[in-house]
């Protein structure tokens, strides 16, 4: 989503309104209309759930709104989601053959048109399959297990999925900021997900109340979507004081309208610069935050948010600290934060296992930056005891899988979303989650239907 | 500057720009409003007996997102009183001398009727009438407009009795809803015509409310058949000016109508034959200021071509329009793709693949980069990939170097004479 269509928040009405304005009727057909409707399209390759998108844009522009609709989620499941948190920049639009003579067509704009316009009208898009007598567990209800759900579902399985939080969603819904996409996005997806008779238990966490055991003992199949935690801990001292916070978390509680009091004029550091730590860097200015600043140990080069969203972060007033290693948190002496103790780094010619380069920290460079919160975003943790549980071959808490059908070493357990997503490798997006959910959904389907595919390894 | 102005069968005008009989002409205010906006001439809405039209009247056909594409209208001639419309003529030419005035004329299928009409409208000092024998809906089942206009003898017979009355030139409209137009305007024409207008709108239904079931437009639930103009009709109009051009039994001067919505349109028509062209829809679409451009961008035309005057252009494109039978069967056509201005949106492969010869192959690049490449021995040089083209400059249809000429009706020749000569050495 390009900046320039973006309102400000008070534009919008509110901190955390929804930035991005729907296209008017008459937009949306001047838009769809101006689509080649290319033949083996580029944005339909460029699309990780393959969406047929030119069908698509085809049916808005012939009054065929449902069947736009319809056309985006029989492809993906969180269509209207993706409507919103794609980067079609660098996906669909990126492709898109109007790129270099004119202008890429909204795709992305367009598809939240149909896509609202489905949910505005309250039908239930999709039916259940004929039962087939199968049943699948999926662990986890965020866009990899939601997609597996529906898919199952439609498949005729009889699915449960088991949601450790209170509402179903996660990371789709819970981590990402509501001026990006509304919470009520995702529920609608959900109540079209559980329209197809899908069960989803929350509250639920797998080797708590239910065991591992019960799930492999009582379905067919089980499919592993739990994503990952929180943001690990980075051994900082002073990481215990009042006024640190997990983005992950943080951006959770802006989500069901809580609002952390001790942001409200405070001067924040931010550590980190993935799309994560810019979220929660431009939340602590809706928040209130005097001043929002990002600590990153590396340059803009080597950050991992989408160039888009270092514009918005920028245009939103964040400061970037380049090359700045945080290494420990100063209290205030009754509890909560001072500043944040840092060195200054280089980087080095030498790069390491990800390809970046590594950075090395200049001598005699100590600083104090002043900060009355700071707000760790440097990840998140691996899920590790759920591979465990399973009994599941891993590798620091990322199951082993056959990267075609996400089976893991446990002949009947899949896993797919970003559990599986290794460091550095693919997109931890909800599109690619969606697609990982199609596929496993598709690799658990087809084994129970009889297919003779091996174990992982 | 070139000289815009033209003389069409004596009628003279600053431009070839008129407005045609039309709710544009209704009325003086409107047709001095058109001529302080630039057009040079207008044919008033049609005079006759006051009618009484319908309440809903016009419907048109979108394409593509865009509006008026097709123009479609059950409005019936003037329902204002004659002496109104005469009295705001002679107002009209009084104000705006320079400009063609003509007054358009439907009555009933009577000498003297028509004999009181052309006195009546001359005495308002028009300087030209057109014979309505066009309009396709209402009038026409009263027997006149396109009723008259269909019958070849009634069209030549109303043409004479206009003329025996008239002093100033008469133009006769014609119908395009009939199999041959040449038919009716060479029988104008036998009737005295001094050019021929056309076309008159096509019988057209516009739509059907989808969620009503009412036809578009509609009468309190009931419609029946417009007639059908705008942008979506002029390859229809522009075949019929370039037919009745070319017939050497026609031989006056046309005025083009249908369709013509721009400056480019208007070259067109006057290529085709056209003295001067009349415009409708344009201008209900976009009101009377569109004239402006039409009159700069055929200015600076006809500066880029050379041409010092517009009616240079009358014609000039009629002796390259003739029948099936005389095309070259060996000129040779083919498409080629500029890769370098290609867009990769493959609807040249595809409309080749399912709608022509197969012949655009999807190929892959060294480094994975996919382009499109034409199998020149296969293609037929049928122009599709070129049409659906989006991408500027991405397909030239190439002229390649063919066998001497040869047409159909010269090979039908040498094959009579070789079968006449075979036939003789038989007989021998």
């Amino acid at each position: 989503m390009g900046i320039d269509k973006l309102r400000s928040f008070e534009e919008a009405g509110g901190p955390f309104a929804e930035l991005t304005l729907p296209l008017s009727r008459a937009a949306a057909m001047e838009e769809s209309n101006r689509c080649l409707y290319c033949y083996d399209a580029p944005c339909i390759r460029a699309c990780p759930t393959g969406i047929d998108v030119p069908a698509f844009i085809k049916r808005i522009a012939t009054g065929n709104t449902a069947g736009a609709a319809y056309t985006i989620l029989d492809a993906n499941p969180l269509g209207a989601s993706c409507a919103r948190v794609c980067p079609t920049e660098l996906l669909c639009e990126g492709a898109c053959v109007l790129g270099g003579p004119s202008t890429p067509i909204m795709i992305g704009r367009l598809q939240r048109y149909a896509t609202d316009d489905a949910a505005a009208s309250g039908r239930q898009l999709f039916q259940a399959g004929e039962p087939n007598g199968r049943s699948v567990a999926v662990v986890g209800s965020g866009p990899a297990g939601l997609s597996a759900a529906r898919e199952l579902a439609r498949g005729g399985f009889k699915v449960v999925v088991y949601e450790a939080k209170a509402e179903a969603g996660g990371l789709g819904h819970s981590g990402i900021v509501s001026f990006r996409l509304p919470p009520h996005v995702p529920r609608w997806e959900i109540s079209q997900i559980e329209g197809l008779g899908v069960e989803i238990r929350t509250g639920v966490r797998i080797g708590g109340s239910v065991s591992a055991q019960e799930l492999l003992g009582g379905y067919d199949a089980v499919l592993l979507a739990a994503g990952m935690g929180y943001v690990p801990p980075l051994g900082l001292p002073g990481e215990e004081l009042d006024g640190v916070y997990d983005a992950i978390r943080l951006i959770e509680t802006t989500k069901s309208g809580r609002i952390p009091s001790r942001l409200e004029g405070a001067r924040v550091a931010v550590i980190g610069a993935g799309n994560t730590a810019v979220d929660a860097a431009t939340s602590a200015l809706r928040l209130g935050a005097a001043s929002v600043r990002i600590v990153y140990r590396r340059t803009q080069a080597e950050m991992t948010a989408y160039p888009f969203e270092y514009e918005f972060a920028k245009r939103e007033g964040v400061e970037f600290r380049w090359l700045t290693l945080p290494v420990g948190i100063a209290g205030d002496g009754s509890g909560g934060v001072a500043g944040l103790d840092c060195v200054r780094l280089e980087l080095t010619g030498e790069r390491g296992r990800d390809g970046r380069k590594i950075p090395v920290p200049l001598p005699s460079s100590e600083f104090r930056m002043a900060a009355d919160a700071v707000i760790l975003a440097t990840g998140q943790q691996r899920l590790i005891s759920l591979s465990e549980q399973f009994g599941l071959r891993h590798e620091r808490g990322i199951p082993e899988v056959d990267p075609l059908t996400g089976r893991t070493s446990h002949p009947r357990v899949y896993a797919a979303g970003d559990m599986i997503h290794g460091s550095g490798a693919g997109e931890a997006t909800v599109v690619s989650a969606a697609e990982q959910g199609k596929r496993a959904a598709a690799a658990i389907a087809s084994a129970l239907a009889g297919g003779t595919e091996a174990a992982a390894g | 500057m070139a000289d815009l102005s033209i003389s069409m069968a004596g009628i003279t005008s600053p431009n070839p720009f008129w407005l045609a009989s039309a709710p544009p002409t209704n009325t003086g205010y409107q047709v001095q409003r058109a001529f302080e906006a630039g057009w040079g001439g207008a044919v008033w809405k049609t005079l006759g007996e006051p009618i009484i039209n319908t309440s809903s009247r016009f419907a048109a056909v979108h394409y593509g997102g865009r509006r008026v594409a097709g123009f479609n209208n059950i409005e019936l001639i003037s329902d204002r009183p004659l002496e109104v419309n005469l009295r705001e003529i002679r107002e009209t030419k009084r104000l705006y001398p320079k400009h063609a005035v003509v007054a358009s004329l439907m009555v009933e299928p009577k000498r003297e009727k028509w004999h009181e009409i052309v006195k009546r409208v001359e005495d308002a000092g028009v300087d030209g009438l057109e014979l309505n024998f066009g309009c396709p809906h209402g009038m026409a089942e009263r027997g006149m407009g396109a009723a008259s206009g269909q019958q070849p003898d009634l069209v030549e017979m109303q043409t004479l009795w206009a003329k025996e009355a008239a002093s100033t030139p008469v133009i006769v409209k014609l119908t395009p809803n009939i199999t041959d137009v040449r038919i009716t305007a060479r029988h104008a024409v036998l009737g005295g015509a001094d050019a021929v207008s056309l076309i008159n709108t096509i019988n057209s239904l516009a739509g059907v409310d989808l969620d009503t079931w009412n036809t578009v437009p509609h009468v309190g639930g009931l419609g029946a058949h417009g007639g059908y103009c705008g942008p979506a009709v002029k390859p229809i109009a522009l075949n019929m000016v370039a037919e009745c051009a070319r017939d050497s039994e026609i031989g006056v001067p046309i005025s083009g109508i249908g369709g013509i919505s721009s400056w480019q349109d208007a070259v067109e028509f006057m290529l085709m034959g056209a003295s001067g062209v009349q415009v409708c829809t344009a201008a209900m679409h976009h009101g009377f200021r569109i004239v402006g451009d039409m009159i700069d961008g055929l200015n600076r035309y006809l500066d880029d071509k050379g041409l010092a005057a517009a009616s240079e252009l009358t014609g000039r494109s009629v002796g390259r329009y003739g029948d099936w039978g005389d095309l070259d069967l060996n000129y040779r056509v083919v498409a080629r793709i500029d890769t370098a201005a290609c867009i990769n949106c493959n609807k040249c492969h595809i409309a080749c693949e399912d709608a022509s010869h197969q012949c655009i192959d999807m190929l892959t690049g060294s480094g994975g980069k996919p382009f499109l490449q034409v199998r020149e021995e296969d293609c037929v040089g049928c122009n599709l990939c070129s049409i659906v083209c989006p991408a500027d400059g991405a397909i030239e249809m190439v002229e390649l170097p063919g066998a001497a000429p040869l047409t159909w009706n010269e090979r039908q020749r040498a094959l009579e004479k070789l079968n006449a000569d075979s036939a003789e050495m038989e007989a021998v």
